[in-house]
């Protein structure tokens, strides 16, 4: 760069030196603050806690069904009331499995289909068994699964999204 | 490398010419005599880049309309990492760029930098300062707090006042009917879109015209000019670093308040402009009645016309700082009639008072709490209040802290509240309390006892005293009988019956009130099994007298 000489070019290089480093810090001091409050995850005050699913007489042996429940949901800064649904599976053993309702490839909804036995994806041709295994298509994990727990008859679940995104 | 990046730049310069550009702008000519008292401008430039910035960023988590904006803005102090900092860049960013553009028209005033041919530059100037002060005006509002409500529609009312045009001036405001989510809409329009296109525009055209007719020199600078970069770009990064360590150590060191969610029907409030309008505020009190437009609008009014006109008014030639006596006069004026007016009304500002709420019930146990007062801590657990609410400080949640609510409120306005709660309190979250009157009356009586004092006292109650504290109030026995003093005369005063009679005696004497005590009028009573042991525990646990 050709600067203008007037001062010493040891005094000038104190001074471009400095313009530049006091930029940078205040260039910084701003970044990170908002690179943090991007994308630091936010602190949650309430959490979707266990939801009344149904009743487990409702659902077959080899047959899911898919249940809806309301559950509280904090979004930003607002806590919603809002319709989910699983699909509940009876195990063999007497235990159930609670699906959550989203293809573990884009997201789309499944459902299950009973002349083949298996949970189909119509968006992108995704098939998973039983067990939420992948059978076929472009899913790459199995379907993901909330927590259940059994309270005599009645079916409860815990329906927490998983952080992978869908 | 290099030869990739300067073959890069190259490529760039042909295309756009942005480095000659750069270049000119930072070679220009400068007096030799500009030096420190010139860095405010730009010290003004970078405030307004800031807030640029931090508004922004502010924008990603707030919901532009009444009662949401409380929220979302609750949210992002809360919720949101480094929220709390954000704002407080914001808010003193906002304070400190008042502050810095009144220095930087002080300083071209003093030395007269607004004569011939630099007059326009002068103009386009005044026109920054009223946008930087509509900024404030706008931006006041948004929080949507008490304080923005109150101080806007005090706003909204001067400007009603304004001669011939304050009809106009109110409608445009949207505030016919008095500030609401019109009001909001508009001032926030003009906060984030056209204030700062407009500043951002005259800005251009303000440094186009400072560069047009070159900085201001000192009338006896005879040295050759000088280059703006480095040694006065230096200058002002230094100024600018100065400035911003300020305002970095503000907002992370002084919290930005946030008042309880704004109340129209709030009667207690007391609302003040920010520090910078104060003057204008205590102004007001010199003119009464009919003069009070003379004091809100034309006074005001008059001012600026005045700044506007300096150039125009003082057509001297340039002199010295020295010998502007005049000039240092007025401003020495004007600093100390805007300081004096300023002191004047923080002085006879009432500190925001809490008195009234510590004054009853201190050294009480919760067991001299009349029974409506208990049964109202009963629901407040029952309704799992205390999810969403604080009674005095804690974490903080959803809800404000019940004890130390600024207001209080009547027990009607409470019941109508809990019943409907985003009806009295827009935007309110709140789930609406579905309970029988006599358990919103318990409810509503309880959260009228509460004062930062006895809360702790009060919350201690154990859970079967409340409970049949609730029996008590919803059986409806304190027609009958009298407790801590309050209740009816019909039957025996129920202080000390744990010394008369044993709590066997009590349960009989509900189911067949005649057989134990002949002659008496008492209904017989069939509690719930645990409703009625709740209900013994609790006459067992009054004080004796």
């Amino acid at each position: 760069m050709m600067y203008e000489v007037k001062a010493t070019p040891s005094r000038r290089t104190y001074l471009v030196g400095a313009i530049y480093g006091l930029t940078s810090l205040i260039a910084a001091a701003l970044g990170v603050p908002a690179l943090i409050y991007l994308f630091h995850p936010r602190r949650e005050t309430v959490s979707t806690g266990w939801v009344d699913a149904g009743d487990l007489v409702q659902i077959r042996p080899e047959s899911p069904r898919e249940v809806t429940f309301r559950s509280n949901r904090v979004d930003g800064w607002k806590i919603r009331s809002e319709k989910g649904s699983a699909w509940v599976v009876k195990n063999d053993d007497g235990t159930i499995t609670a699906f959550s309702p989203w293809c573990t490839h884009l997201g789309c909804a499944y459902h299950w289909e009973v002349a083949r036995r298996a949970f189909a994806c119509p968006c992108h041709g995704s098939w998973f068994s039983i067990t939420g295994k992948v059978i076929t298509g472009p899913a790459s994990r199995p379907l993901d699964r909330y927590e259940t727990r059994l309270e005599g008859t009645r079916i409860w679940i815990k329906p927490v999204r998983q952080a992978r995104g869908i | 490398m290099k030869g990739v990046a300067r073959r890069a730049a190259d490529w760039i310069e042909q295309r756009t010419g942005f480095e000659t550009f750069i270049r000119s702008f930072l070679f220009e000519d400068i007096p030799a005599s500009t030096g420190w008292p010139h860095v405010f401008g730009s010290i003004a430039i970078f405030l307004f880049l800031t807030q640029a910035f931090s508004g922004i960023l502010l924008a990603f988590n707030f919901a532009p309309t009444p009662g949401e904006a409380y929220n979302s803005l609750t949210y992002i102090m809360r919720s949101v990492t480094a929220g709390r900092m954000i704002r407080g860049l914001h808010h003193w960013g906002a304070t400190m760029m008042i502050v810095v553009v009144a220095i930087h028209m002080v300083q071209v005033f003093l030395y007269g930098a607004y004569k011939k041919p630099r007059e326009t530059t002068w103009v386009v100037g005044v026109t920054l300062f009223l946008i930087t002060l509509a900024f404030g005006l706008t931006g006041y509002l948004l929080p949507w707090d008490n304080k923005a409500y109150w101080g806007t529609s005090v706003t909204a009312t001067i400007a009603s006042q304004a001669p011939f045009i304050g009809g106009y001036l109110r409608r445009l405001m949207g505030a016919e009917d008095g500030v609401g989510v019109v009001t909001f809409a508009r001032f926030y329009d003009l906060h984030t879109l056209i204030l700062p296109g407009l500043m951002a525009l005259l800005v251009v055209v303000h440094i186009y015209l400072v560069r047009r007719h070159g900085i201001a020199p000192a009338p006896s600078d005879e040295h050759p000019s000088v280059k703006f970069f480095p040694r006065q770009v230096f200058r002002d990064t230094v100024a600018i670093f100065i400035t911003f360590v300020i305002l970095f150590l503000a907002s992370l060191l002084i919290g930005v308040p946030l008042e309880r969610l704004a109340d129209p029907t709030d009667t207690t409030y007391i609302p003040r402009p920010d520090w910078y309008f104060l003057f204008l505020f205590q102004a007001l009190k010199f003119f009464r009645g009919p003069l009070e437009p003379i004091g809100s609008v034309v006074l005001p009014t008059a001012f600026i016309a005045v700044l506007f006109a300096v150039p125009f008014l003082d057509r001297s030639r340039v002199r010295r700082l020295r010998q502007r006596t005049a000039a240092i006069a007025i401003t020495i004026l004007a600093i100390a009639g805007w300081g004096a007016l300023t002191m004047a009304a923080i002085i006879t500002t009432p500190s925001a008072n809490t008195d009234g709420l510590t004054s009853k019930g201190d050294s009480e146990s919760w067991a001299s709490f009349s029974p409506e007062e208990l049964a109202g801590v009963g629901y407040f657990r029952q309704e799992h209040c205390e999810s969403c609410h604080n009674l005095i400080d804690g974490d903080p949640k959803v809800g404000p802290n019940l004890a130390s609510l600024p207001v209080r409120r009547s027990a009607e306005w409470m019941i109508e509240h809990f019943k409907n709660p985003s009806q009295l309190i827009p935007g309110s979250n709140m789930p609406p309390i579905h309970l029988p009157d006599a358990g919103l009356n318990a409810l509503s009586a309880f959260l009228l006892k509460l004062t930062p004092e006895n809360a702790a006292r009060l919350m201690s109650a154990p859970s079967n005293a409340s409970d049949g504290a609730e029996t008590f109030v919803t059986s409806g026995c304190g027609g009958c009988h009298k407790v801590n003093g309050t209740g009816g005369d019909m039957g025996p005063p129920l202080n000390g019956i744990s010394s008369r009679r044993s709590k066997e005696w009590i349960a009989r004497h509900f189911d067949d009130p005649q057989k134990l005590s002949p002659g008496s009028i008492m209904p017989p009573y069939r509690f719930a099994p645990s409703d009625q042991s709740a209900l013994i525990s609790y006459l067992f646990s009054l004080p004796a007298h």
